[in-house]
Order: C-alpha cells, then sequence, then structure tokens
C-alpha cells in the first residue's frame, strides 16, 4: 500500500542503509518507511545503483581455486535456502513484523494511557512501538543522539509539524519538541534511537531505566 | 536477441539468462566477475580474507535462488548483486538478521519493457562514467561511503557528500525509477 507521505528518511541514513552501515534499530525503521513509501524506494535504489557502480570498478581481488566449484555444487541444495523475510501484517510493514517475533506487541502501561512495546535494545540503539491516546502528549523532550519516528497508525503534530502514516520525524541534539496525538484513532509509532531520551520532568526521567527510554 | 538486448551490458544480460534458463555457465560468468570485486569490497570494508570468501559464497548462492526477482527494468545486475551481498553479509554477521523492505506486489515481468532496461542501463553506464570523472580524492570518499568503510555522515563532515555530478546523476536515476514505480502501481 502507498501513503501520502511529506516526510522522509534523511540522504545520509538512507544511505548508510544501502552500504549496510545503519544500525538494526534505525535499520528496521528504514525499511519500514521504504516499504510504505515510493520516493525513498527510488531514493534506496539510486543509491543502490551508486554502490553498484561503485562495486563494478572495484580492482578484483583474486578468489581461492576452489570457491567457484563448491558455490557450484551447492546451487540446487534445497536445504541451504535462507528463509523468506515476514509479510506484512496490519499496520505493520514486514521488516516491523519480523522485528515482533511475528507476534502481536506486548504492551507494558508508562501512564496516562500511552503504552510502549520493547523490540530491540542493544549498544547501536534501542527500538520500541509507541501507543498514543487520541490528544494525548508524549512528554516534553529534548535527544542525546538522534531519533526516528514512523507512524504506522493515526496522527501526531509537536513544533516542527503534522506526521501522518507512513511520514517519519528525524530528531537529533537540536531538537526539543513535545509530540501529541491527532484526534481520532490512537496513534502507534515506531520509534529508533541511538540514545536515551532526556525527559525535562523530574517523574518520567526516574522511569527511564525501567521503561528503557 | 533482439538489437536493444544487445546493448544491454553483458552483466545484466548474463543475469537474465541465470533468471529465465537457470543457465550455469552465464551463472559461472557472472561468479567469475563479481566474486573478487565482492571480495574486494567485503576486504574494503574491515573483512578478513576467510570471511569475506565465506560472504561471498553466500552472496552469490543467493543470487542464483532469488534470480526470479531480478528485473532490469529496476535495478542493473551490478546494484541488484550489491543490495545481495549487504543482505546476505548482514544475516550473517548480525544476529538479529538484515530488515528488507517489503517486495513491491508485482511480480516482475518476465518479459520487461526493453526500452526501460535499456534506460536504466545506460544510466548506470553514466553513474559510472560520472563516477570515474571525479576527481582522485573526492572519488576515493565516494567509494569509501559506498564500500562501508566510513558513514556517510563522516563523509559529509569532511567533504561535503554527495558531490555534484554524482548527486545529478543519482537524482536522474531517482526521477527514471520514480516514473518506473508509478507505473508499477498503476492497475
Ligand atoms: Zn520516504
Ligand atoms: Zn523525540
Amino acid at each position: 500500500m502507498t501513503h501520502d507521505v511529506t516526510h522522509h528518511i534523511p540522504e545520509p541514513m538512507l544511505a548508510d542503509y544501502a552500504a549496510g552501515r545503519l544500525g538494526h534499530a534505525f535499520s528496521v525503521a528504514t525499511a519500514a518507511h521504504v516499504s510504505l513509501c515510493d520516493e525513498c524506494r527510488a531514493r534506496l535504489a539510486a543509491h543502490e545503483a551508486a554502490g553498484g557502480a561503485v562495486l563494478e570498478t572495484l580492482p578484483p581481488e583474486p578468489v581461492s581455486d576452489e570457491l567457484m566449484a563448491r558455490v557450484m555444487a551447492r546451487l540446487d541444495d534445497p536445504a541451504a535456502a535462507p528463509p523468506e523475510p515476514p509479510r506484512p501484517s496490519g499496520i505493520y510493514p514486514g521488516p516491523v513484523m519480523a522485528a515482533l517475533g511475528g507476534r502481536p506487541p506486548r504492551w507494558r502501561s508508562m501512564g496516562a494511557g500511552i503504552r510502549q512495546a520493547m523490540l530491540h535494545a542493544g549498544p547501536d540503539g534501542s527500538l520500541r512501538l509507541l501507543y498514543i491516546p487520541p490528544g494525548r502528549a508524549v512528554p516534553d523532550h529534548g535527544h542525546k543522539g538522534r531519533e526516528l519516528t514512523l507512524v504506522l497508525q493515526g496522527a501526531f503534530h509537536d513544533e516542527t509539524g503534522r506526521f501522518g502514516v507512513g511520514d517519519v520525524e528525524y530528531a537529533d541534539e537540536s531538537l526539543e519538541h513535545t509530540p501529541v496525538a491527532d484526534e481520532g484513532a490512537p496513534c502507534i509509532c515506531l520509534a529508533a534511537t541511538d540514545a536515551p531520551l532526556r525527559f525535562r520532568g523530574l517523574i518520567p526521567r526516574a522511569l527511564q531505566p525501567i521503561f528503557r527510554i | 536477441m533482439s538489437e536493444t538486448g544487445e546493448a544491454l551490458s553483458e552483466q545484466t544480460r548474463l543475469l537474465i539468462a541465470v533468471r529465465d534458463r537457470r543457465d550455469r555457465q552465464a551463472f559461472a560468468a557472472l561468479f567469475a566477475h563479481y566474486a573478487p570485486r565482492l571480495k574486494a569490497m567485503l576486504r574494503r570494508g574491515g573483512m578478513a580474507d576467510a570471511q569475506a570468501e565465506e560472504v561471498v559464497q553466500e552472496a552469490m548462492l543467493a543470487v542464483w535462488r532469488k534470480a526470479a526477482q531480478f528485473d532490469p527494468a529496476r535495478a542493473s545486475a551490478s546494484a541488484w548483486i550489491y543490495r545481495i551481498a549487504r543482505n546476505r553479509q548482514i544475516d550473517m554477521f548480525r544476529r538479529e538478521g538484515r530488515p528488507v523492505p517489503d517486495e513491491l506486489a508485482e511480480e516482475p515481468a518476465h518479459d520487461p519493457d526493453a526500452a526501460d532496461a535499456l534506460a536504466l542501463d545506460q544510466e548506470t553506464r553514466r553513474l559510472r562514467d560520472a563516477l570515474g570523472a571525479l576527481p582522485p580524492a573526492q572519488r576515493e570518499m565516494v567509494e569509501r561511503a559506498y564500500l562501508g568503510e566510513l558513514s556517510h555522515g563522516e563523509i559529509a563532515a569532511v567533504t561535503g557528500l554527495p558531490l555534484g555530478t554524482i548527486k545529478s546523476r543519482i537524482r536522474l536515476a531517482l526521477t527514471r525509477l520514480r516514473h518506473e514505480l508509478k507505473d508499477l502501481r498503476r492497475p
């Protein structure tokens, strides 16, 4: 399905995804956005074209003699086929379904009707789903690193604009914002961060270690 | 083969032969061309010799198995193999595997529009020429970005990548691909 997307993946992040340089959390968000956005699919293909051009012009490095024979011998070995990537389901694109392990999200309440489901937490960043009831605000916060938020259902708005299904908001150290869910359907977002958020209120900060945000 | 077919790059024609006829000779020729280049790419990205060969092996096997998905109107052989190799590399070395975008609903046409494939092929050649025409220092930086030696953010901090010519080539490719995708969406 294609959506009326107006906010896209920043160029360096898309290029790093193409080159395999992007950490897991941001890669999931990027692949999920591309699943919903024709423009970024084309931009990604353009970066892969550039990667292919570089590959084509590299001075070849000889491979060992038996490598080709080994590969030719395995061409029809069905056991060696890699598994197919998960299919999209409901509001969740395939890459999000993969991060969910094919199961529905396990929501945990964060208070004020806001819920969260952690999908990944590692040294390269964390990935979670956020559920924000209509009209509700995510507490005022700044960022120590980068944050990429993809809307999967409903919409939110903040100081910088409005974000609907398929849109991504990119934030870094320079942005302090208070995202508020639009009226209507609850807003469900996928959020990748490479450093903990900085909440301005005292209580949310105390909750950070518990909720790993 | 038709006149337009002959104008496609050799690699693209080989990959089409693998896709349509499961042609082992064509695959062996693709292997001879790409395996040493993939190995060079992985080595430049910091991989040890044996590890790099393991990824080359898995990537080339994936090229054989996924050939049915190759659409020369949407990717050149080199771009498609570049993507396949990145996917396999990350699948092998990251616990979580590579998140990949959902495929477009449409299967690639088995008799794709030859004109579209040819246009993309020419675009790819022009992109490669543009890369070759860059001053050596700039070219080095572009290579390092796509070989995975440096992140694009790190490179932009030094040179302001993407650089002029490359940028305009990518933009052209983008325009073309965007039209392509629109056509695919048409019911
Ligand atoms: Zn986009
Ligand atoms: Zn934020």
